[in-house]
């Protein structure tokens, strides 16, 4: 288990850096986490991110491929709502990278 | 994501002898995954952290796998060093690390075997290679049967037939009674226990997902087509692996099987309670959760009243479903004893193709060359159809129905003798990308063939695993990710929706 500094909050994380505790989880956490991966945050990103949480709160699992680039073409414009765009900005996959920017726990199973 | 530490291994030109590397003591000694937390080893029925007695107990599970199992004791026995199995595993062909020659990774177990449970052993050991049980050796069990994926490709090559898969199975179930499990199948299995999937997707959240398919494919296609959940009195219950509701591309196989049971009219349900397909206990080698994974099925089909049980694309859940069900949670004698019990989704397809009830345009699918990589479980542990060899017949056929231009890659890579993806028996996580990319060398070696000799762009499969691993892979060896794509997509494609109203 390790942990991550951000401007004096420590917070667990497992091995591979997902938040062990995702109320912990705010929005300087998730530009650490992300710089960590390579990434720079822009307003789309936090698109994906804040919808990652919402569908989070209510169903408890992050959103299937498919429902989250249906959400963000809604959002950001139709050109934008495919997993080819996602992939360009989570280049580990939206599913896992996504999720673990977002303070969520990293999707099991076959994926 | 770190970046890589590791190198892609470079693709030559495909021979049907592959070169044998040169070896490399220790090369894969690091490649570890994580070790399962104690909730998740406790949730599946194992001591939470390694025990104080852990020799002990070690050694006494291994005696009682042996005493339960004359196979395993014969396949611990008859091994004569030949070495027909050195060159035959992907991992070893991949990594160069001599520990993955199938024999010397089954000699880690056997060398325990015989300290303890063989005359010679017990009495001069070091004159045949017996071995204590000692800390050493327990890290190179779990560092190198988390190196297996128990396809069985040597076993096809082996003289005496000795399953590799058994002896994997029996190290990871001897760790996991210690206390000693691995994080990533461990975890999942606890979920399918307690949520009913893999992915651990409750039921508010398929349902939204399965609604929202439904919506999608009536806006592409015009057509209704509906993906029924908890249905009481339906036909057919679809068991069907959780990453079909999920990822890319197994859903748009799952959207597949949908316009296929459409168009045949089909009654048919998913079950939020049995939500999964994929059984891992096979892959560590316990035969309770493998019947407790196993009997959500049959009490859900049960429930729900259904006749016949068909399974999704998943490799090897099928191997579960046609090989062990029945001892299992069996006889399924509340089916209709018209169908195969189970039935594979591949088998119901070529069924209703040779019944002339689905209308395919193979032209929708001529933007695709497509090669078909047969599923280790599928290839050499189980059957489709009425013939011998109709696993590897059957999706062969579907897909030249579906489709004008089908290559096959070489002989030695296919049917029986297939390559494994580099990602099966469990080893489909993160923390084993290196693992995973250089054990997709020789199945890449076989692609490149029918990529540079037939311009191939679809590289289909039909179990998810393949088609994750793939997905992932597939960039290291610069093939774009969206080369892989389900079978039943292909077929989806080349369904000509409504004709039959």
């Amino acid at each position: 288990m390790g942990e991550l500094n951000v401007g004096g909050k420590t917070v667990a994380v497992d091995e591979e850096g997902y938040l062990e505790n995702r109320d912990e989880w705010d929005m300087d956490i998730a530009k650490a986490i992300a710089e960590a991966e390579g990434l720079e945050m822009t307003d789309n990103h936090w698109e994906v991110v804040n919808f990652l949480r919402e569908y989070y709160d209510e169903y408890q699992i992050a959103p299937a491929v498919r429902v989250l680039t249906k959400a963000i073409g809604k959002k950001l414009g139709k050109d934008k709502g495919n997993s080819k765009y996602l992939y360009e900005l989570f280049p580990y996959g939206p599913a896992k990278q996504a999720c673990k920017i977002a303070g969520l726990p990293k999707p099991t199973g076959c994926v | 994501m770190a970046k890589p530490t590791f190198d892609t291994p470079e693709l030559k030109p495909y021979q049907e002898v592959p070169d044998i590397p040169h070896i490399e003591p220790g090369a894969m000694a690091h490649s570890r995954p994580f070790m399962a937390k104690p909730e998740h080893n406790e949730s599946i029925g194992y001591p939470g952290e390694l025990v104080d007695n852990w020799q002990e107990a070690g050694v006494k599970r291994l005696g009682e796998l042996v005493e339960g199992s004359k196979a395993l004791r014969v396949f611990l026995d008859t091994c004569v060093k030949c070495g027909a199995c050195t060159d035959k595993c992907h991992y070893f062909l991949g990594t160069a690390d001599p520990k993955n020659m199938p024999v010397a990774r089954q000699d880690l177990l056997r060398s325990v075997y015989r300290r303890y449970y063989t005359f010679a052993g017990k009495y001069f050991p070091k004159l045949v290679g017996a071995k204590d049980f000692d800390k050493e050796v327990l890290d190179d069990w779990y560092n190198y049967f988390h190196q297996c994926s128990q396809c069985r490709r040597c076993s096809v090559f082996c003289p005496y037939g000795i399953d590799t898969a058994e002896i994997s199975m029996a190290a990871r179930e001897v760790m996991d009674s210690i206390g000693v499990g691995q994080k990533y199948c461990n975890e999942i299995l606890g979920k399918v226990h307690v949520v009913g999937n893999n992915l651990g997707l409750p039921e508010p959240a398929l349902k939204d997902t399965l609604e929202g398919l439904e919506e999608d494919v009536e806006e592409d296609t015009g057509i209704p087509i509906r993906f029924p959940l908890d249905e009481k009195g339906a036909d057919i219950l679809l068991i069907t692996p959780s990453a079909d509701f999920f990822a890319e591309p197994h859903i748009d196989g799952l959207i597949g099987y949908a316009k296929v049971f459409h168009q045949a009219g089909a009654s048919w349900t998913l079950s939020s309670y049995a939500s999964e397909a994929a059984n891992f206990s096979m892959f560590i080698g316990s035969g309770a959760n493998l019947k407790k994974t196993a009997q959500r099925i049959r009490d859900a089909a049960e429930e729900l009243g259904v006749k016949r049980i068909i399974v999704g694309e998943c490799g090897h859940a099928w191997r579960v479903a046609y090989s062990f069900w029945n001892t299992l949670v069996g006889p399924f004698d509340f089916l209709d004893p018209k169908y195969p019990a189970p039935m594979h989704i591949v088998e119901y397809t070529y069924d209703l193709i040779q019944r002339g009830v689905l209308k395919l345009d193979k032209e929708a699918n001529d933007h695709r060359r497509i090669t078909f990589h047969d599923s280790c479980n599928v290839a050499r542990a189980s059957r489709m159809g009425n013939m011998p060899g109709g696993q590897f017949i059957l999706p062969r056929e579907v897909l030249k129905a579906c489709a004008n231009n089908f290559y096959d890659m070489p002989p030695d890579t296919i049917h029986e003798k297939t390559f494994c993806c580099g990602g099966g028996g469990g080893l489909l996580t993160d923390d084993l990308m290196e693992l995973r990319v250089k054990g997709a060398m020789p199945r890449m070696q076989a692609l490149k063939q029918v990529v540079d000799e037939y311009e191939v762009n679809t590289l289909v499969a039909i179990c998810a695993i393949c088609k994750t691993q793939f997905a992932k892979t597939l960039p290291y060896y610069e093939y774009p990710m969206s080369m892989i794509t389900s079978l039943h997509e292909v077929v989806g494609d080349a369904i000509q929706l409504g004709s039959n109203d």
